[in-house]
């Protein structure tokens, strides 16, 4: 069932990579995620497997009897194949801490994959939300909404002080965090990346890559993130990282128009080049897939290809995974065949001009 | 690369994981003898304990006017509910369980102004938790972390064949569940 389930997901595509909403050239997406405890329980680090047993059941029970359960599905994280956990970490509808942990754990969904409710992470619950393009406001008024539902049923460690209590006290307060996926190819080409994230360091926001924590980023997409979650409301620390966005936004923007400016036929060849290999390797990385779609997004973006939607080549970037390759073909396959089935799938998207993905 | 406190070249790169958020140190050897001295809890003079609190080093912020015993009695001190001792949560940067708050707060204060800058919380709460300290005690979380005691309590009597004593945990255990879990939607469970 679950199996059959996460084949279908396959076939689709999460909203989050539609390639819409505002300033969706730059913004891939925005995401909060709220970390909560039950106060009956040890932490998860802690919990004894007949604890995780408890947790996990009450949590599900009690998140299925609240108004936000209708419209979510539950996946039992625990039972599947380690394939299938990395498929929901490719999706980002898991953490890799989740797909890695041991004893039960779940992951609640809804049809859109805007919503994600993981149990037994670091924390007992972590609701997540993510749209499409920049729109912090809208992903904090939605999981805002199904963190009440939520609570009507389950009781959250809670402090007068040090507010909602996590296991790791750097999320101590309001456990959560703000994060823009941004893709900031021309900022990189130009070598001013580095003074771009000293500067984010500076006012305590935190940049990482596409897989979160821990994670390289690839491609040109960077995660930037609030790193305090005490002493500020959320709506401040929503404010505080949508604040930043704009800037980052008009600092990728001019670096585009220069590379066009001062060096266009070495960008269009750049581009050109990246497009060409995806449409003719034989055999692929998914490192270098990533760094060369990143390229040729750029190249749609400024015009210099035409015959590419956005969309796909957001599409491209998760199916074009491990996990996601292995599922779309139905068997399990070494990492070499994979980059030669992944050669394969990007040369039949691109002949059939993307309409074969769906 | 000049060393974080002084002007002297950084020659220990040290990548500091202990609190959960990633910091990374450079320091000269000097005070990098300092930095490791505290961290492993080990009384280190006090001098730095400014910078090393910066640092992240939770033992390093609770050097101050602390002697190597009194550092080491700390470390053994154990929360009451989950039975972590602080010394295993300086260790893996995670705690056991909520009521650490409460337990290690003293302890826990200087780390969280570090990470946070603040100690207090601003947000959104609960709307069944209490708004003041002083109501703390009578509320839902200080009663349902007890629920952690209780369940360890029964586990004990339970392995030492006390079933008088387990099925009182149980009773306990149950009233305060009752008191303070909210009612299921009969209608939807399972």
């Amino acid at each position: 069932m679950q199996i059959m389930k996460l084949d279908t997901l396959a076939q689709s595509i999460g909203e989050w990579l539609r390639g819409t909403g505002p300033e969706s050239d730059i913004v891939m997406s925005s995401r909060v995620r709220l970390a909560r405890n039950l106060p009956q329980y040890p932490f998860v680090s802690r919990a004894s497997e007949q604890d995780r047993a408890d947790i996990e059941r009450f949590l599900r029970e009690r998140i299925a009897m609240s108004s936000a359960g209708p419209g979510l599905e539950s996946i039992d994280v625990g039972g599947l194949e380690e394939i299938d956990r990395q498929f929901l970490v490719e999706r980002q509808l898991i953490s890799r801490e989740h797909a890695d942990a041991q004893g039960a754990r779940s992951v609640a969904i809804d049809k859109l994959e805007q919503v994600s409710l993981m149990i037994n992470e670091e924390d007992h619950l972590r609701i997540q939300c993510i749209h499409s393009g920049l729109d912090l406001r809208g992903v904090w008024e939605q999981i805002k909404v199904v963190d009440e539902q939520i609570e009507q049923f389950v009781p959250y460690a809670f402090h007068p002080r040090f507010g909602y209590l996590t296991a790791c006290p750097t999320n101590v307060g309001t456990g959560i965090r703000v994060s823009v996926m941004l893709h900031l190819p021309a900022l990189v080409i130009t070598r001013q990346i580095d003074k771009v994230f000293r500067s984010l360091h500076k006012i305590s926001l935190a940049v990482r890559g596409l897989y979160g924590e821990g994670s390289q980023a690839m491609g040109d997409f960077y995660q930037i993130s609030n790193q305090t979650t005490l002493g500020k409301s959320e709506e401040e620390l929503v404010e505080q990282v949508g604040d930043v966005v704009p800037v980052l936004i008009d600092y990728e923007r001019r670096a585009r128009e220069f590379l066009v400016r001062e060096t266009e036929q070495n960008v269009h060849d750049q581009v050109s080049r990246a497009y060409g290999i995806l449409r003719t390797a034989q055999t692929i990385s998914a490192e270098e897939t990533m760094q060369l779609l990143s390229r040729v997004r750029m190249g749609v973006l400024l015009g210099l290809i035409g015959d590419v939607k956005i969309a796909d080549i957001n599409s491209l970037l998760v199916r074009t995974q491990p996990a996601h390759l292995q599922k779309l073909r139905g068997i399990e396959l070494d990492t070499k065949d994979r980059n030669i089935e992944r050669a394969r799938y990007l040369r039949q998207h691109f002949e059939a001009g993307g309409q074969n993905v769906n | 690369m000049k060393c974080q406190q002084c002007d002297k070249q950084a020659v220990f790169h040290i990548t500091e994981l202990e609190t959960g958020a990633v910091r990374e140190l450079h320091l000269c050897e000097d005070h990098a003898r300092v930095y490791l001295n505290q961290t492993e809890g080990g009384g280190g003079s006090a001098d730095e304990a400014e910078d090393a609190a910066a640092a992240g080093g939770a033992a390093g912020q609770l050097g101050v006017g602390q002697t190597a015993d009194e550092l080491a009695a700390l470390d053994q001190k154990a929360c009451d509910m989950c039975g972590i001792t602080f010394f295993e949560f300086r260790n893996q940067g995670r705690l056991g369980c909520p009521h650490d708050y409460v337990q290690f707060a003293k302890e826990l204060e200087p780390l969280i102004v570090n990470i946070h800058g603040a100690t207090e919380h601003t947000g959104r709460r609960p709307s069944r938790s209490p708004t003041t300290v002083e109501t703390a005690a009578a509320s839902g979380t200080a009663e349902l972390t007890g629920v952690i005691g209780l369940r360890r309590e029964m586990k004990d009597a339970i392995a030492c064949e006390d079933y008088e004593k387990a099925k009182e945990n149980r009773d306990a255990i149950r009233a305060i569940e009752d008191r303070w879990i909210p009612p299921a939607r009969p209608d939807s469970q399972e």
